[in-house]
């Protein structure tokens, strides 16, 4: 079955699943049933942090297809199978919905009302995320990718801010207008080929004419996901409206979904479409970091702030994707998982402040770093992260994907890069406004610094943040195998001579 | 004497609803609708467990012919009128509309439906189509001192009656043309293509059976009639009917009708099209959570139609696992509906649920359950039902229609979310009456069934190809 003999990435999907259900039947409402729900979601996804962990250990960087792979039959008659399977590109990604769920379940402390459904949504949500990412089946991704609507729909619709049942459907039908689309480009892949196993749809061979209209499907799908300006209008209401810990979870990991759909579907299964939009989406990914640069320093609330910086971001993500080079899309990758511990840092640091009872409008903050050094120290730490200096994870991904850039096109790069200088503008407002601002009624000088459980959360990330700034190749080296096997086989696909020429030279 | 085993459900069913009704009448104790009611219910499962002993056999010189594609659908049947039984027990009591002859009156419907599934002859087909009209009209009109049950009640019959003439001009007409009555030599005689007049006979019949299954642009009679009647009767409307009627039209154009593709194929897709469009766009508007049901009801009328007009094996298959995801569906939402009591009198309104979730967690949570699976939201059954629907369709090379049924499903999911947002996001109490024993068990199964057919999909599946391989022989 696979090189452990045992169904590993199985039970890491579904033993949150366990937990989701054991949480929902406690019994009682009050503090104490709330209290225990909060400790059996943080220890239910602790085991499967450590059973990723194990993944992780056990996982060989050399192999480009999919390890530790389960395949069971499914639905019958349709010839679709339950195939699990990972590889370097959604290994990281399965690790970091695993590294962040339980730091989530940490950040719920202002979850006041309905606990017990609260925690069970926070479980199931990790179950259909590491599900997606875990799918090697096309039906069983989209089954999964869906999925993550449910339990998200919930967390921003009960546990929001005050304007949550907008933010909420937005969210949800947007997200599912965009699926169904892509629901329909799965049908046709599906007549097309006789078969939804990935692994075999990555090297099909689609008519180029039949690939615009799958690939537009599938931007419908995965630019809504990853909120590809001018996708993005869901996200800073469902960003700025849900509560800290479905923040994090929707910043860190299901925005990275849609990154993820572009380069395990729209870039190896359409391979001549990709490259026909590669302009448009290079255009895309500008505007997105410069213009919802401006847009993010022109916000007067710290959270929507924040959420505009993940928009500007994922524009960078998108770029490095469609660079087709190694350089590029290990970038994006990189970014990916760096932007996803970073953002967490900043609505984390968001969450402290209003965990004190303050708003986040930015006029009502400021001069906290005086009273709160501790604090201070991570936000600015996130927020240079963020902005991408040397040393810090941000710079690894981004300068990755200027140099994937500049091979293909010194505008793109240029313009790209630009976005490190507008996210430096608008981190620095929000440090300022937020730390240092002169600025300062007498109630936010009784603000108290971290306390222990806010360590225990912000720790593990700065020290990720300082890990994948430093020794990014323990990251990298395992994303090389699968991204030189992908860029190969797109210039294979674009050039058919040339790449039968490198094999008889060869 | 095979033949008398094929017949034993049937029989079963009469004589034992005969007894019932003796017993009903002579009793001496003051109510005795839970005991009749039990007794149906009992006998249905048992006639259910007769109807997959009994073999394939050809009935009465023709007139009925049972096959495993029968036995599936006879087993929704009896599955649909079950819960739709159990629901009423306590509903009808709470109403005071207990009257101990409902549950006769549905026995006496699902040998209707029966003799319908089963029918191997045009008139066979009608007699099966009238018995169970008959004691649904009289179902509808059960709350009789109410205005609005016996307004549904006459309406259905007025309109019922309507299509029942229809379908009869149509039978007419085709055995005017063709000069015979019965499935298999009809199919015979079409082999070689059918006159206008022939034509215009398959047009009334498939309108009479389109009415039945209110599919648009024959379902004006759905919302009214939903609405009007008492719950635990609607509960019964939206499935073992709609489940008989499906399966009747299933048979009817794959049977006698298969060699007449290329007339009412057109037909089917105009049908299908125009249901998912109302089911869709109707529903929208709806405060009444009935009327809500009863337009969502029509929409997969549509979907499931998707799969007869690809005319293959395939598509009967991907309809007739459709039909029994809807059904189950169908209840639950039902129970959920009958559930819905504040202070003894039962509320209809969506804007009644808010705040649901914070009172009754598990009520709002199965609610929510068949509410997005009936918007087809992976990983419910609902998607599953859509999933393969779709898939046929779209191999068969019908490929407008199925953008124009996700186009349908992406606009009725706005509403089915509208339901959960009342439930979850609103804020309100609701103060519902406990929710009664009998309507807490069929939530529960059909949740616990809509959750987990995800993980074995296959039986259903499989079970469903075999009985579309029965019905296209």
């Amino acid at each position: 079955m696979n090189q452990l003999g045992f169904p590993i990435l199985s039970l890491i999907t579904f033993l949150p699943l366990l937990g989701a259900f054991m949480v929902a039947t406690l019994s009682g409402d009050d503090e104490k049933a709330a209290c225990k729900a909060r400790r059996i979601a943080l220890i239910f996804s602790l085991i499967v942090l450590m059973l990723g962990v194990y993944v992780w250990t056990q996982f060989n960087p050399a192999i480009a297809g999919y390890q530790f792979v389960e395949v069971m039959p499914w639905l019958s008659g349709i010839n679709v199978e339950y195939r699990m399977g990972v590889d370097g590109i959604s290994l990281f990604l399965i690790m970091l919905t695993l590294a962040l769920t339980p730091i989530a379940i940490l950040a719920s402390g202002g979850i006041k009302t309905r606990t017990r459904s609260f925690f069970a949504a926070m479980l199931l949500l990790e179950t259909m995320t590491i599900g997606m990412f875990a799918a090697t089946d096309f039906v069983l991704f989209y089954v999964f990718f869906e999925a993550v609507l449910l339990p998200m729909y919930l967390i921003i619709g009960v546990w929001g801010g005050e304007k949550r049942i907008y933010a909420a459907v937005k969210f949800f039908v947007f997200t599912l207008a965009g699926s169904l689309f892509m629901l329909l480009a799965v049908v046709w892949i599906w007549r097309h080929l006789g078969t939804t196993n990935m692994a075999v749809m990555a090297h099909a061979n689609i008519p180029a004419n039949a690939q615009t209209w799958l690939f537009l499907a599938f931007f419908a799908a995965f630019g809504v996901k990853a909120a590809v300006w001018p996708l993005h209008t869901w996200l800073p209401d469902a960003y700025g409206e849900a509560p800290v810990p479905g923040t994090i979870m929707l910043a860190a990991v299901l925005s990275k979904m849609g990154a993820y759909g572009f380069l395990r579907f729209a870039i190896p299964m359409l391979p001549q479409a990709s490259a026909a939009f590669e302009p448009v989406m290079f255009v895309l990914g500008v505007v997105a970091v410069i213009y919802i640069s401006y847009v993010a320093l022109a916000q007067t609330d710290m959270k929507r702030m924040i959420a505009y910086s993940s928009v500007a971001h994922m524009g960078v993500i998108i770029i490095g994707l469609f660079t087709f080079t190694v350089e590029g899309i290990e970038g994006a990758l990189f970014q990916m998982l760096s932007h996803g511990i970073v953002i967490a840092g900043l609505f984390i640091c968001a969450g402290i402040i209003t965990a004190r009872g303050e708003s986040l409008a930015l006029k009502n903050l400021g001069g906290l770093a005086r009273n709160m050094p501790v604090f201070a120290a991570a936000l600015m730490l996130f927020t240079l992260a963020n902005m991408g200096l040397p040393g810090t994870s941000g710079f690894i991904g981004e300068i990755l994907v200027i140099v994937g850039a500049l091979k293909v096109n010194f505008w793109v790069s240029l313009l790209g890069g630009a976005g490190m200088v507008l996210g430096v503008t608008y981190s620095l407002v929000l440090v300022r406004a937020v730390l240092f601002e002169k600025y300062n009624r007498p109630d936010l000088a009784a603000l108290k610094d971290l306390t222990a459980r806010e360590y225990t959360m912000l720790l593990p990330l700065a020290a990720l943040v300082m890990w994948l700034g430093v020794y990014p190749s323990s990251f990298t080296h395992a994303f090389d195998a699968p991204i030189a096997a992908l860029v190969q086989a797109h210039i294979a696909a674009l050039n058919p001579h040339m790449a039968l020429a490198m094999v008889t030279a060869k | 004497m095979t033949n008398f085993i094929s017949l034993l459900p049937a029989l079963f069913l009469g004589v034992g609803g005969m007894v019932l009704l003796l017993g009903g009448v002579l009793a001496k104790a003051s109510d005795t609708t839970p005991g009749v009611t039990f007794g149906a219910i009992a006998l249905l499962a048992v006639a259910a467990v007769l109807c997959w002993m009994a073999p394939d056999a050809l009935l009465f010189g023709g007139l009925l012919k049972t096959s495993l594609f029968t036995r599936y659908a006879d087993s929704l049947v009896y599955l649909a009128a079950i819960a739709a039984l159990i629901l009423s027990v306590d509903y009808n009591k709470r109403e005071k509309i207990a009257r101990f002859e409902y549950p006769i009156l549905v026995l006496f419907a699902v040998i209707g439906m029966i003799v319908m599934i089963s029918a191997a002859d045009m008139m066979s087909l009608y007699i099966g189509f009238e018995l169970q009209s008959l004691a649904l009209y009289i179902c509808a009109a059960m709350a009789r001192d109410s205005v609005r049950s016996t307004e549904a009640g006459l309406k259905y019959f007025v309109l019922g009656a309507l299509a029942s003439g229809l379908l009869l001009y149509g039978i007419s007409l085709v055995y005017g043309f063709a000069g015979t009555t019965n499935f298999a030599a009809l199919g015979d005689v079409f082999r070689a293509g059918a006159g206008t007049g022939t034509i215009v006979g398959v047009v009334f019949v498939l309108t009479g059976l389109a009415f039945k299954i209110s599919a648009a642009p024959f379902h004006m009679w759905a919302p009214d009639v939903y609405e009007g009647s008492p719950s635990s009767v609607t509960a019964l409307f939206a499935t073992a009917p709609k489940a008989a009627a499906l399966a009747l039209f299933l048979s009817v154009m794959a049977g006698p009708f298969a060699h007449l593709t290329g007339q009412w194929e057109m037909l089917i897709q105009i049908v299908a099209v125009l249901s998912m469009a109302i089911g869709a766009l109707a529903a929208i508007g709806q405060s009444n959570i009935k009327r809500l049901l009863a337009y969502s009801s029509i929409g997969h009328m549509g979907y499931a139609l998707m799969g007869l007009v690809t005319g293959t094996a395939g598509g009967i298959q991907a309809s007739l696992v459709y039909i029994a995801i809807y059904v189950v569906m169908s209840f639950g939402a039902f129970a959920c509906v009958i559930a819905m009591r504040r202070n003894g009198q039962a509320v209809e309104k969506i804007s009644d649920l808010a705040g649901l979730a914070a009172e009754h967690p598990g009520f709002a949570f199965a609610f929510a359950v068949f509410m997005w699976s009936m918007a087809g939201i992976p990983p419910l059954a609902g998607f599953f039902a859509k999933l393969y629907v779709f898939y046929t369709a779209f191999n068969a090379g019908y490929d407008t229609l199925v953008i124009i049924g996700i186009i349908a499903s992406v606009i009725s999911a706005f509403y089915y979310l509208r339901v959960i947002k009342v439930m979850y996001f609103d804020k309100g109490q609701p103060g519902f009456d406990k929710t009664s024993a009998g309507a807490g068990f069929v939530m529960a199964v059909g949740a616990f069934a809509t959750i987990f057919f995800v993980v074995i999909p296959g039986p259903l599946m499989a079970l469903a190809g075999e009985a579309a391989k029965a019905l296209m022989g």
